[in-house]
């Protein structure tokens, strides 16, 4: 069991009680690094982000310098948007983020705004999250009766505006072009990239940087330590360190800042400082490595790093961090469905595959878990969601505007694959075998 | 009842002064109706689309494609039950199915006595904190069934109410409006006099 | 034109891809949907629509496309051609892909064809005949939603047939700017609708139903009225206004059933008001004349042709010998066909000898204006850098033009100086607007470019001036009130050609075909061609015989003249001057004082009953010919019914009696007319039937041969109209789509439409009179009084009181004096006697 000695980036406040108070933030430090920043200049921000290839860790694991990069010089105005939507099942990390350490937040987006050369920027916080809100709230009402926010910060001679936006129930609307729309006021339906890239057409159709709360919480510690320090942990593919959510059937459910590449999914799920094992010491079935969209994995995945490529290999993703165990007593169509049942239930409705097909799925998926099932409902489900996302492929094909139709399939295929077998029996068997 | 309020218009001018074009302002205006009333109501969305000059017609598409805002009244304590794959796993179906039980009631509906109204709901990002449900979206994490049970019964004696304000009020802590908003002014793209 | 000239006639070099194997060229910036369509591959689709924004969300259209990253489905209706770009329609994996695609639409789908509207014309039915999987292997319940909903007065929402391709939602909001319906609920629950008690009131709301891919939004006036395969179709023009939308008229057993909106660069891009879409019911109408009638003492009663014709023919013969030529005086004429115009013409001069033939009915302009100012076509407006708008509200005389604008001024930024007596639909979108006073216009223009007058509209009038003098400026030009005489907006526009030499104008005359009939000479002093009487005398003397000497009295002058006996026979020419003629007291005084009057119409109107002789007239749909639109655009109409009992086409009434009077015209047909016009209109020569019916006539031939040169020899002068006193207000009055005109009046779908009559005044205003409306005021001018609703409304300039013009029991025509500048009125408190007045 390897647990690394790698330090804590962004949870190291999460045990200081009034961290999330600008007090106790510029206690541990805070702040140091804005100021680092400004005496320098955008490009040496940004190249500090470049050389940290530090990847989004909002679940496609774009490296954010390169993102940065792609804004068109001089067209402005530009903006930074800040997405703290989390919503993915079996995430949880950003929520605590915001609650536990609003102003490392704050202090990196204030960075990445300089580094960008933009002057407003958005924060948008899922609507269910209240405390997060008002943490958020008082983080920036702070920052600005110090000076950290508004005009001419620091005597800099750079302005800008911090808003703090709050969604209303949404799953997709953390999609990033969805999150634009939404924060337009507009319904959350994500736009076709392209044309619609937000760096070049984003908010009001300028250019746009759309970060996750984690990738952005990174920035000020990349700042006060250097790109180098960052890319020094993790392996060279999967730099720095990372939060996951380790959910389900293990003993110590909890959230979790691990070095990345290093780590593996065994060290995860049975490290005592970690999961420490599988609960009632019963065994593995399955897991879900990166959140809701990502394809199962199972015993013989345990021993993967937590690294980006090294689970794109295997045919998953690490996605948003978070980990969800099963053990031996899950019943895997049961557990499909209900992540089918999310996807069908989130989804937009732009696209017809989508709309009709998530909702299809859970259907056929409800039939077989209630005990109406028929054998060829395993074939139509492998054709539904070959039609969703042609081949059934990692990284998926698909015939919609999203990935969020094609996550659909992820759990469905998985479950089908490896256990057809349960499926056959709940068909015969009339209902649930596992109740 | 409906309309904002004259400090609520007052508020709502405000939030409409920080961004780049008004209609961003929507989402946060029906967040204020929800607050005020507990519900959107048709008065409610009218009075936005005034606001914002927009027809009533593009507020209820942008207010019916969100899932937290209620379009009939619902109970003074909504309460959101995770059944949710990481929930599921570890009881959140049970908890769903014990608090039909203890309210009386099936998902979507609400209390006789107007207190309660049950919701079955998706992932709340409390995974590692299974099962867990809200109550006007306060958390409450690895609950019992037993906890649950006296957490409505205190709920509906009053108790509480500083930790859970009634359903709308989101929170209690407001960004303070900046006054100077040099940024994101103009350039947004549209011709000035459409701005 | 220059503009335009450039970006429409320079090609670009062209991009090459390869479709399904095949190399072909396309144009740079089309869409792979479209370029594949113009090489003969059809990819199927439901939410792309050539006029709108692609949305791509229906994924009908997903082709494979690799532009050098491997082969990707993606939607070809929003990706644009790139050189070297691999397209696959026919692969296995598109084809698998947008079979899945069907099915998923149809899983959902009500399989109610066979009672569906649509049904024969659906492509979701054709696709699923032509690929569709067969046997459904969806079990589930279908979604059900209540069966159709009325959104509307005249659409109606089958919301379990729509397959949310966002097709009416998107034009509602991008191209009509009406966003009243939008999509509601999200995902799998997500439908169309409106919001509650806020109906989809747009008066373009027909285009949805046309562009509805399915059969989820179906027409009232339409519904089960016919099945597309019993249906007979013909392409024509539209006349309810002067745009001339191009239209494809259908029937069914020779009755109108359906218009459809064909697709035109030069004009309507397939779109159509609803007036023009719906007012067929007016020619299916069960009130339409049929047979002529004769007066007997106080009733008009059934006649035959022949003793009609000789009553008419004997009485004009009559004014003709004991008064002279000049005591004949013929009104209308902007219901006809360019050819039966001519006809009338050609009658009115060579036989009757008379020049007192006027089309427009007071609430036009004065016809060397009309005729004489430099001109632009629609599309040259919209590529123009500035329009200034010197024109009744376009929303409600000329609804198609205003989608044109409104489309030019917010996606290709074209700047909008508004000038008006108030607020209209295109306020909003104008760069600046600037209010004058009623009869003020012409001030207001002086004021605009020798910077005087109010301080507070200084910035306004700053910024106006640097719009329009900042080149390529096109000014629509019309009536925006009728209570105001023609002379001060017309001096504003000879004001704006003095300074802005190089400004065109579209003139804005609303009725039909009022430009047709105005280039056929019906109008005093001008012949056929937009020739003066003079510069056209030798020519046209040795076609039709002697001329006039002098030229004759205009409308208001005819009307004035029959008020004081001066005119013996009065034709009426398809006008109703009690209902259109601005001044409904010398209407009414000159249809008394007139000797004989004959009308020809095609219904019992109020000014018809006061005639001695009714012919019936045939009318659109029912007689082939021509029309020219407001920009002199002369495209073809095309016969699709057969007119009800004896009625005829005009053209044919005016030889019968040019017969009777001893004169012979010399046509037999239709087409001998056009040939004649051709040969003799200087305007029109080149313009001959072969072009006409050729693919270029499909978007009709603009007119510009020959246009007087009138207007230098005029001066701006610009008057100002002291107001009365402190306590009167000035009226503005004009007319909205919806009006008291038979044809909407006529028609059942339309006419509840008409808002009636209301009086519009600024709060400000009223506190400021004292006047305590409680619902109703009376209003007073110099004429007369009346009693009518009210309705605060801040949009109207302080010191005017709006009302509409000719709506149901409207009075404005009672309060308006022709022989003034402006109609002063004073609004107050409605008093105990006066509750009976009101009508
Ligand atoms: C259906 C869907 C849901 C998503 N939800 C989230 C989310 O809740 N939070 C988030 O940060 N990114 C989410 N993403 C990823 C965003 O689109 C985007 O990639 C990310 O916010 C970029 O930030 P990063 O580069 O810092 O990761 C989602 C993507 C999809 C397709
Ligand atoms: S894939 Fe689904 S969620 Fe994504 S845009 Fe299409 S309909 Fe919306
Ligand atoms: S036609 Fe292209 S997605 Fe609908």
């Amino acid at each position: 069991m390897t647990v690394t000695d790698a330090p804590k980036l962004i949870t190291a406040r999460f045990d200081q009680d009034d961290a999330y108070l600008l007090s106790g933030y510029e206690a541990s430090g805070g702040y140091k690094a804005l100021r680092k920043a400004l005496g320098s200049s955008p490009d040496a921000v940004m190249a500090e982000v470049k050389a940290a290839n530090i990847q989004g860790r909002g679940g496609a694991g774009f490296p954010a310098g390169t993102k940065w990069g792609f804004l068109p010089p001089d067209i402005s105005p530009r903006y930074l948007v800040v997405n703290g939507d989390e919503s993915e099942p079996g995430t949880y990390k950003d929520r605590l983020l915001l609650e536990r350490d609003p102003h490392q937040l704050i202090e990196g987006v204030l960075i990445a705004a300089f580094a960008i050369a933009a002057n407003q920027a958005f924060i948008y916080i899922r609507g269910e999250m209240p405390l997060a809100h008002e943490r958020v709230a008082n983080a920036l009402n702070e920052a600005y009766a110090a000076g950290y926010i508004g005009r001419d910060i620091m005597g800099s001679g750079w302005s800008i505006d911090v808003v703090l936006h709050w969604g209303a129930g949404a799953y997709i609307v953390g999609e990033e072009t969805a999150l634009i729309e939404s924060l337009e006021g507009n319904r959350g339906m994500p736009r076709l990239k392209p044309p619609f890239f937000p760096a070049v057409k984003g908010l009001y159709m300028q250019p746009t940087i759309v970060n996750n709360v984690e990738t952005l919480s990174n920035v000020p510690w990349i700042v006060n330590n250097g790109g180098a320090a960052f890319a020094a942990l993790g392996t060279e593919e999967s730099s720095g360190t990372r939060i996951f959510a380790l959910s389900g059937h293990v003993r110590r459910p909890g959230v979790y800042e691990v070095e990345m590449g290093k780590t593996t999914f065994r060290d995860l799920i049975e490290a005592p400082v970690y999961g420490g094992g599988i609960h009632h010491g019963r065994s593995l079935k399955a897991f879900i490595p990166g959140g809701a969209s990502a394809p199962w994995f199972y015993e013989e995945h345990l021993d993967l790093p937590l690294s980006k490529p090294a689970v794109d290999k295997a045919g998953s993703m690490l996605g948003s961090g978070a980990v969800v165990v099963m053990d031996e007593t899950t019943c895997p169509v049961r557990a499909a469905l209900r992540v089918v049942r999310f996807f069908a239930h989130e989804s937009c409705g732009k696209c017809t595959p989508c709309r009709e097909g998530t909702n299809w799925l859970e259907k056929i998926m409800h039939r077989i878990e209630e005990g109406t099932g028929r054998l060829d409902d395993l074939d139509l489900l492998l054709d539904v969601s070959d039609n969703l996302s042609p081949g059934i492929t990692w990284p998926p094909k698909q015939t919609t505007i999203c990935p969020l139709g094609p996550s659909a399939v992820s759990p469905v295929a998985s479950s089908i694959k490896r256990f057809r077998d349960d499926y056959l029996a709940h068909i015969d068997h009339g209902g649930c075998t596992y109740d | 009842m409906g309309r904002l309020n004259a400090n609520n218009v007052t508020l709502a001018r405000e939030i409409i002064s920080r961004y780049p074009r008004p209609k961003s302002a929507l989402i946060p205006l029906l967040h204020l109706a929800q607050e005020q009333d507990g519900w959107v109501s048709d008065e409610a969305m009218v009075h936005i689309a005034e606001l914002l000059s927009l027809t009533p017609s593009e507020v209820l598409g942008t207010c019916s494609f969100y899932e937290m805002f209620k379009r009939e009244p619902v109970g003074r304590n909504l309460v959101n039950v995770c059944t949710s794959i990481a929930c599921m796993l570890v009881g959140g179906d049970e908890l769903l199915e014990h608090c039909e039980k203890s309210l009386g009631v099936t998902p979507g509906a609400t209390t006789a006595d107007g207190a309660f109204t049950l919701n079955e709901v998706e992932c709340i990002a409390a995974c590692t904190e299974a099962p867990c449900l809200q109550v006007n979206y306060r958390y409450f994490h690895q609950i019992t069934h037993d906890e649950a049970d006296a957490l409505f019964a205190e709920l509906r004696a009053g108790g509480r109410s500083d930790e859970i304000p009634p359903h709308g009020t989101l929170t209690r802590v407001r960004q303070k409006i900046v006054s100077q908003r040099w940024a994101g002014r103009g350039g947004d793209g549209l011709p000035e006099e459409l701005g | 034109m220059t503009d335009i000239a450039t970006s429409e006639s320079v090609t670009e070099t062209g991009v090459s891809i390869t479709l399904n194997g095949r190399v072909i060229e396309a144009q740079p910036g089309e869409l792979v949907i479209t370029a594949a369509e113009n090489a003969g591959v059809y990819i199927p689709r439901f939410c792309h629509h050539p006029r709108m924004e692609p949305v791509g969300m229906c994924r009908m259209c997903i082709v494979e496309i690799d532009t050098g990253r491997g082969p990707a489905l993606l939607p070809s209706c929003m990706i644009p051609v790139a050189e070297g770009m691999v397209v696959e329609t026919e692969s296995p994996i598109t084809k698998k892909a947008q079979d899945g695609v069907l099915e998923f639409l149809l899983i959902n789908h009500p399989l109610d064809c066979p009672v569906c509207d649509k049904g024969g014309e659906c492509p979701l039915q054709d696709q699923t005949v032509a690929f569709g999987p067969g046997e459904s292997r969806f079990i589930e319940e279908k979604r059900h939603y209540e069966k159709p909903i009325a959104i509307s007065e005249v659409v109606q929402l089958d919301r379990e047939r729509c397959i949310l391709c966002d097709r009416c939602t998107r034009f509602s909001q991008t191209v009509a700017g009406d966003p009243l319906i939008s999509f509601v609920n999200r995902g799998n629950a997500t439908e169309v609708n409106t919001f509650p008690d806020h109906p989809f009131a747009s008066y373009f709301s027909g285009n949805t139903v046309q562009i509805c891919p399915v059969g989820a939004l179906t027409a009232t006036p339409y519904r089960f009225k016919a099945r597309p395969w019993d249906l007979d179709q013909v392409e024509s023009t539209c006349t309810s206004c002067s745009v001339g939308c191009r239209v494809a008229i259908e029937s069914s057993s020779n009755q109108l059933v359906r218009y459809l909106g064909v697709d035109v660069d030069a004009v309507n891009w397939g779109w159509l008001c609803d007036k023009g879409r719906f007012d067929f019911e007016a020619v299916n109408s069960e009130n339409r004349l049929v047979r002529p009638l004769v007066r007997e003492g106080d009733e008009l009663v059934d006649s035959t042709w022949s003793d009609a014709l000789a009553k008419a023919s004997h009485a004009l013969a009559g004014a003709k010998e004991r008064h002279g030529s000049a005591s004949i005086a013929i009104v209308g004429g902007a219901r006809l066909t360019n050819e039966e115009a001519y006809v009338w013409s050609k009658f009115a001069r060579s036989v009757l000898g008379t020049d007192s033939i006027d089309a427009q009915i007071g609430d036009g302009l004065p016809s060397d204006i009309a005729l004489g100012l430099p001109r632009a076509t629609i599309d040259e407006t919209c590529a123009a850098k500035t329009v200034v708008l010197l024109s009744p509200d376009l929303k409600e005389e000329l609804p198609v033009l205003y989608l044109r604008l409104r489309d030019a001024v917010v996606n290709h930024g074209l700047k909008l100086v508004e000038i008006s007596a108030s607020e209209t639909s295109m306020t909003p979108y104008a760069a600046v607007s600037l209010r004058y006073r009623p009869g003020e216009a012409a001030l207001l223009a002086q004021q605009l470019f020798e910077g005087s007058g109010d301080v507070d509209v200084q910035a306004d009038l700053g910024r106006a001036r640097t719009l329009i003098e900042g080149g390529s400026t096109v000014c629509v030009l019309g009536r925006s009130s009728v209570a105001e005489r023609a002379d001060s907006v017309v001096q504003a526009a000879l004001r704006l050609c003095s300074h802005v030499p190089a400004i065109r104008f579209l003139v804005a005359l609303r009725r039909a075909n009022v430009h047709g009939a105005l280039d056929m000479g019906l109008t005093p002093g001008m012949l056929p061609g937009r020739v003066s009487l003079e510069d056209g005398r030798e020519a046209f003397t040795d076609a039709w015989g002697e001329l006039p000497e002098v030229v004759g009295l205009d409308t208001t002058g005819v009307l004035h003249a029959a008020a004081e006996g001066r005119i013996q026979a009065l034709v009426l020419l398809g006008a109703d001057p009690l209902a259109d003629f601005p001044d409904r007291d010398l209407a009414r005084r000159a249809l008394v004082g007139a000797g004989f009057v004959v009308a020809i119409d095609c219904f019992e109107t109020d000014s018809v009953r006061q005639a001695d002789v009714v012919f019936p007239a045939a009318t659109y749909g029912e007689k082939t010919g021509t029309t020219t639109n407001i920009e002199g655009r002369v495209s073809r109409l095309n016969q699709k019914v057969t007119s009800p009992g004896t009625s005829r086409p005009d053209w044919m009434i005016a030889t019968e009696l040019a017969e009777r009077l001893g004169g012979d015209l010399g046509f037999e047909t239709v087409e001998e007319i056009w040939d004649e016009i051709e040969r003799l209109a200087p305007a029109h020569s080149g313009i001959t039937r072969e072009r006409l019916s050729s693919s270029e006539g499909l978007e009709g031939i603009v007119a510009n041969g020959h246009s007087p040169n009138v207007v230098t020899t005029m001066e701006a002068t610009a008057t100002v109209t002291l107001p009365v006193d402190g306590y009167s207000l000035r009226l503005v009055s004009a007319r909205k789509l919806y009006d008291n005109g038979t044809i909407v009046q006529q028609s059942p779908s339309l006419a509840p439409l008409a808002p009636g009559e209301i009086v519009r005044a600024n709060p400000a205003d009223l506190d400021r009179l004292g006047v305590t409306t409680n619902d109703r005021v009376r209003i007073a001018s110099s004429r007369g009084a009346i009693i009518a609703p009210i309705e605060p409304d801040v949009g109207v300039a302080r010191g005017t009181v709006m009302l509409a013009f000719n709506q149901p029991g409207s009075g404005a025509a009672d309060l308006i004096d022709a022989s003034l500048p402006v109609t002063e009125v004073r609004v107050e408190t409605v008093g105990r006697g006066d509750q009976e007045v009101s009508g």
